[in-house]
């Protein structure tokens, strides 16, 4: 029995907590991805795909999104910059490095992939590929 | 131990007010941070998704408060298959002292960060003594 908890004990268990929420059986975790930066939320319009991500702040020159097969990958470096002589009262904002990488259950065309990065919300348009589209079912 | 460069996911911090609201939207509090330089206050808000006509920041009775709302009707169409996070309007709301000169206060909305310059008012600023 130990008396004092062990930090990294908990530490360890709070990732694991965390890792095991965002895991589902929808996204699932891309090849190069590391991390669950940004959250994204997917919609569908129509048969497309759209996901959206809050990236506040970003350079887009600082913003790398790749698709490959069905997987997408954001990645990028978020910056948090102070003045030199500044005296900092509080610190709230996270910044740093980020790479997530997510696959779709579906197919996507990537040729007709779009993203758009807009009031620091990142929207990536992923249309469906032609041979992974439904096919409308008429009820007799 | 966490990688010091490695970004955490946190969840929004919802409003809990005394007041219930009677349109729909769900209010979360924005990530701040305020530093202070030498003739400045400055305040930094995350608020992705606020455009600047959507945005209102008043100041009244010594509290600024920022209340920046999203537009909806870019999400129409759209069914969520998946999320991970919450999308809602954001307020804040932020009691100055009275070392800050309430007539020249600066707003600049970017990429969804909003920075607020409260410049200090003359008298708060540091003066250097010069000893005889």
């Amino acid at each position: 029995m130990a008396l004092f908890p062990d930090p990294f004990d908990t530490l360890l268990t709070l990732q694991q907590a965390l890792d095991s929420f965002r895991s589902s059986g929808w996204l699932g975790s891309g090849p190069s991805g590391g991390g669950g930066y940004p959250p994204m939320n997917v919609f569908r319009k129509g048969d497309d795909f759209i996901i959206i991500a809050e990236l506040p702040g970003l350079n887009k020159s600082e913003l790398d999104v790749e698709v490959k097969g069905n997987s997408v990958r954001v990645a990028g470096t978020k910056p948090v910059r102070f003045p030199e002589k500044a005296a900092v009262h509080r610190r709230e904002r996270v910044a740093g490095r980020f790479d997530r990488a997510v696959t779709l259950p579906v197919q996507i065309n990537p040729d007709g992939v779009k993203a758009e990065y807009r009031d620091g919300i990142l929207a990536l348009f992923l249309p469906r590929a032609e041979q992974d589209k439904p096919k409308s079912i008429q009820i007799g | 131990m966490a990688n010091a460069q490695e970004l955490a996911v946190r969840e929004k911090k919802e409003l809990a007010s005394k007041e219930e609201k009677t349109v729909p939207g769900r209010y979360y509090v924005p990530y701040a941070d305020i530093f202070e330089t030498d003739d400045a206050l400055t305040v930094v808000l995350e608020i992705p998704g606020v455009e600047k006509k959507d945005l209102d920041v008043a100041l009244e009775n010594d509290v600024l408060r920022i209340d920046g709302r999203l537009d909806f009707a870019k999400y129409e169409g759209m069914d969520p298959v998946y999320t991970e996070y919450n999308i809602g309007h954001y307020t804040r709301s932020f009691t100055l002292s009275n070392k800050i000169d309430q007539a020249r206060i600066g707003a600049q909305l970017d990429d969804g960060v909003l920075t607020l310059t409260l410049p200090k008012a003359k008298e708060a600023q540091s003066r250097r003594i010069s000893i005889g």
